[in-house]
């Protein structure tokens, strides 16, 4: 697999490095990490970014991360960009939501670095 | 179920094992509280009460730096084990996920205030040792 470049967003800045950190246990060779704390930053830096992946937390002030992957179907550079959802939400109403709105992934926090690498690199590889 | 769900979220986040004790940590030392709400089928507030120290060892094991450099993230750090401990509290609950919704976190600093309740509250709280430094993990349900 290709070097990636990710989104990752989350509004603690401690859980964006656990993940960039489990993404890198998890084997994934990272060329550039985005960050951004809610969904609205998040849509700013799509404008510009190109990514493989967008790794998104639900549960964020200003604009979730449900809230979030419906707009960013509006968003140009976002076209067939996979998006996995990283959450304490861990119901089955929110995952049915969060696919329904477009994600393609769903992993529960907490999580290990095993379940990091079994939730993401299908969908990177789905993806290539 | 309030203790197997802080103690699952110390082991995979922190690879800290959480000892449930008997004996509460002195009110003296307690200096920060972090704290997340539920509400919707399940009100109340979950809430992780320790010291700065502590705080700063959780932050450290979580980024796997020194506890100095992680003093920075205590607050970021407390926050999201709060808010992780209450969201696996709430997935043990057959049938409420879905009813109930999380707040996020909010951390206090600072040793000299109470917590009032307003309503009827049922409180439930653990006390552990972890890394030798003891922390209160606490419910409060109101009915």
């Amino acid at each position: 697999m290709n070097k990636v470049q990710v989104l990752i967003v989350d509004d603690s800045s401690v859980m964006r490095k656990i993940v960039e950190r489990s993404l890198r246990q998890a084997g994934i060779e990272i060329e550039k990490v985005y960050e951004a704390g809610n969904g609205a930053e998040a849509l700013v830096v799509m404008k510009d970014a190109k990514v493989d992946i967008i790794l998104c937390d639900i549960n964020m002030p200003v604009m979730d991360g449900l809230e979030f992957v419906k707009q960013l179907a509006g968003v140009e550079n976002a076209k067939g960009v996979p998006v996995v959802m990283i959450t304490t939400e861990g119901s089955e109403g929110h995952v049915v939501r969060a696919l329904s709105a477009g994600a393609k992934g769903y992993l529960r926090k907490p999580f290990t670095a095993d379940q990091v690498k079994e939730h993401i690199l299908p969908v990177l590889a789905g993806k290539s | 179920m309030l203790e197997l769900s802080a103690q699952e979220v110390f082991e995979t986040m922190l690879g800290s094992h959480l000892e449930a004790v008997s004996e509460p940590p002195p009110e003296e030392v307690l200096d920060v509280t972090a704290m997340v709400g539920l509400a919707g089928l399940l009100c109340g507030v979950l809430t992780i009460r320790c010291s700065s120290r502590a705080g700063a060892r959780m932050a450290s094991k979580m980024l796997g730096i020194d506890a100095e450099k992680a003093a920075a993230e205590i607050w970021d750090a407390m926050g999201e084990i709060c808010n992780m401990v209450a969201g696996n509290f709430k997935n043990k609950i057959s049938g409420l996920g879905d009813g109930c919704m999380l707040s996020v976190p909010t951390v206090i600093t600072g040793g000299d205030y109470s917590c009032h309740s307003m309503g009827n509250a049922t409180s439930l709280q653990v006390n552990f040792l972890f890394e030798e430094e003891r922390i209160i993990v606490g419910i409060e349900i109101h009915s």
